[in-house]
């Protein structure tokens, strides 16, 4: 069995092919945004690379996001376009979950972060479940940082709190600050997806994947108008 | 646009195939089933036409009634539609017109100009099918499209004008022959319809105002002076903005003087203003450039007070006007198809790293 995996949801474009007990090829490049122009060869060299025939493919991963609204839809529209095409299972993978299993073993919480702009970030906090799964302990969500840190703080009682991501960095002064010691960063080479990591979750879940056309994106916030008229409306001063 | 190589050795297995179904169906001399995908703006559309000509099915997902509410298209609101609708879209163009995709010998999709997000959405799909079937890839201008529309009801004679006019577009366009596009004017401000759309919103009525404002011209009469931006005397250029604020201006001297102006008389002087630099426009070209033939193009085209006019100055000027129905006017991805079938016939590939370009433009196809 092979599954394509994709994430562009971010800065980082990765791409991989993963069988069962090997991952055969895996491209990461954590440098240009252009995902657009990039994501599609990719797929092709890691295909002729691995000597995958699109036709070979038993499934998709993909990851839904949250992350750059437009980098999360380049690869939700391609990766269910291929799936379709080929009548294949496509599974959705949260973007932060991808980053998360990055620490898989990891014996304390392991905290996933982009930034989210305006003082927020989009995160969740998840537990290692041995050495292959996670078991989500806070769901995710877009949250100000100032407000999650505190909630950290209380659901790890005294254990450690591990964040991954790019974007920690920016904000790794305000963690410590409320955190102190009990806040762990990773290396580098932890911070960043993996479509391998993708590929796996994916390939757990092929057989109830899901049909192309129902797979979209997981923002975690409405379009920002919408956000509005909204609340315009229940405020009750537009109708419809 | 990164072409496909033919000739290089490093082809990837991806452009083999691409050549080589090509290639096969070319020496089959069969009939060419192309795919269009239109995802430029807020209607999410996909179609499969035979030989540049013929439509066998044009499927459009509206977000009209979504973006209605918040008084014009909301791209981030556009994009997140197109994602939801892409695939299903394309799958019933595919069963309207009874085809499979291993049938279709090429993917024509929308890569400009347009809604950056929205037009990635359609890009990346266009792609992805093509690079899982094997099927050959062709960017196509959206404005390039909205001509080609033409050909899906009569046959192009060149040389000849396209007037295109649409929400965001306002062009003068001579063609000498296939994929030939030179622009002879442009707006230098508002597109025709954003000034429609501004005036409707000026008389309070809603978005789109552009139809609202063509049934109002027709109950009312022409009598409020306004003026006619024709530019320098050579120029093909149009310029709606200064329009736009004289009726604005009349507007509000009326309400200081305590008088109240037609609405409808107001909408049929802005309209007889906007028909008049367009149609007047479009026939010097003809005459300039021994046009044999005009065609209207864009969704303005469905404005009655436009085609009456240009239908009349033709007749009177003896000379052939095509103007598709309104289905084929307004966005959609049959004329997508019909454009991308001349580059079909030319071999002129994208490869995937075919991009959205927003600002594309027309000389570039
Ligand atoms: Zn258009």
């Amino acid at each position: 069995m092979r599954v394509l995996a994709i994430d562009t949801s971010n800065l980082v474009l990765s791409v991989a092919v993963v069988e069962e007990e090997r991952v055969l090829a895996e491209t990461t490049t954590n440098q240009q945004k252009n995902h657009s122009v990039r994501m599609m060869d990719a797929i092709s060299e890691l295909l002729d690379a691995t000597n995958t025939s699109p036709e070979e493919l038993s499934g998709i991963g993909v990851a839904i996001g949250p992350g750059s609204y437009t980098g999360v839809r380049i690869g939700v529209a391609s990766a269910k376009s291929i799936a379709w095409s080929l009548n294949l299972p496509v599974v959705g993978v949260s973007s932060l979950q991808a980053v998360a299993m990055n620490a898989l073993g990891f014996a304390d919480l392991i905290v996933p972060l982009f930034d989210a702009r305006r003082g927020q970030v989009y995160t969740g906090c998840y537990a290692s479940r041995g050495l292959d799964s996670l078991d989500m302990l806070e769901k995710e969500r877009i949250i100000l940082l100032q407000e999650w840190l505190p909630l950290l703080r209380d659901r790890a009682g005294g254990r450690s709190i591990l964040f991954l991501g790019e974007d920690v960095r920016m904000h790794r002064q305000t963690i410590e600050q409320v955190l102190g010691e009990q806040a762990l960063f990773a290396s580098p080479a932890f911070n960043h997806p993996r479509a391998a990591h993708i590929g796996y979750l994916a390939m757990q879940r092929l057989q109830e994947g899901t049909d192309a056309h129902a797979l979209v994106p997981e923002y975690l916030q409405l379009a920002e108008a919408e956000a509005k008229w909204l609340a315009q409306k229940q405020e009750g001063s537009v109708k419809e | 646009m990164g072409d496909i190589a033919m000739n290089r050795t490093n082809q990837s297995r991806y452009e083999q195939r691409v050549m080589q179904a090509y290639q096969a169906h070319k020496q089959s001399g069969g009939p060419t089933y192309i795919l269009g995908i239109e995802t430029s703006c807020d209607e999410t559309s996909a179609s499969v036409v035979r030989d540049g000509r013929e439509v066998l099915s044009n499927v459009i997902a509206s977000q009209a009634d979504i973006h209605k509410r918040f008084g014009g298209v909301v791209p981030e609101v556009a994009s997140r539609r197109h994602v939801e609708n892409i695939t299903l879209t394309i799958e019933e163009a595919l069963r309207d017109a009874n085809k499979t995709l291993d049938e279709i010998h090429a993917i024509a999709v929308t890569y400009g100009p347009g809604l950056v997000g929205a037009l990635l959405v359609g890009v990346a799909a266009a792609k992805a099918i093509s690079l899982a079937r094997g099927i050959p890839l062709i960017g196509v201008h959206h404005i390039a499209g909205h001509i080609y529309a033409n050909r899906l009801v009569e046959e192009m004679d060149f040389p000849l004008i396209a007037l295109v006019v649409s929400g965001g577009h306002t062009e003068l366009v001579w063609m000498k022959g296939h994929g030939q596009f030179e622009i002879l004017g442009e707006t230098r401000d508002d597109a025709a319809g954003e000034a429609y759309d501004k005036v409707a919103r000026a008389l309070n009525m809603p978005y789109p105002g552009g139809p609202h404002i063509d049934r109002l011209a027709h109950e009312g009469e022409a009598n409020v002076p306004l003026p006619r931006s024709w530019l320098e005397p050579d120029s093909y250029d149009f310029s709606f903005s200064g329009l736009k604020s004289a009726v604005l201006n009349t507007l509000h001297n009326a309400a200081q003087r305590g008088e109240t102006i037609q609405p409808a008389n107001l909408a049929a002087s802005f309209q007889d203003s906007v028909t008049e630099v367009l149609v007047e426009k479009t026939l010097r070209a003809v005459r300039e450039f021994g046009a044999k033939q005009v065609l209207l193009a864009g969704g303005v085209a469905a404005n009655r007070g436009l085609r009456e006019r240009l239908q009349g100055r033709c007749q009177q000027e003896g000379i052939p006007l095509v103007i598709p129905p309104l289905s084929l006017c307004t966005d959609n991805a049959a004329m997508i198809a019909a454009a991308g079938y001349i580059r079909y016939e030319k071999g002129e590939f994208a490869g995937l790293d075919l991009n959205g370009v927003p600002g594309l433009s027309l000389s570039e196809q």
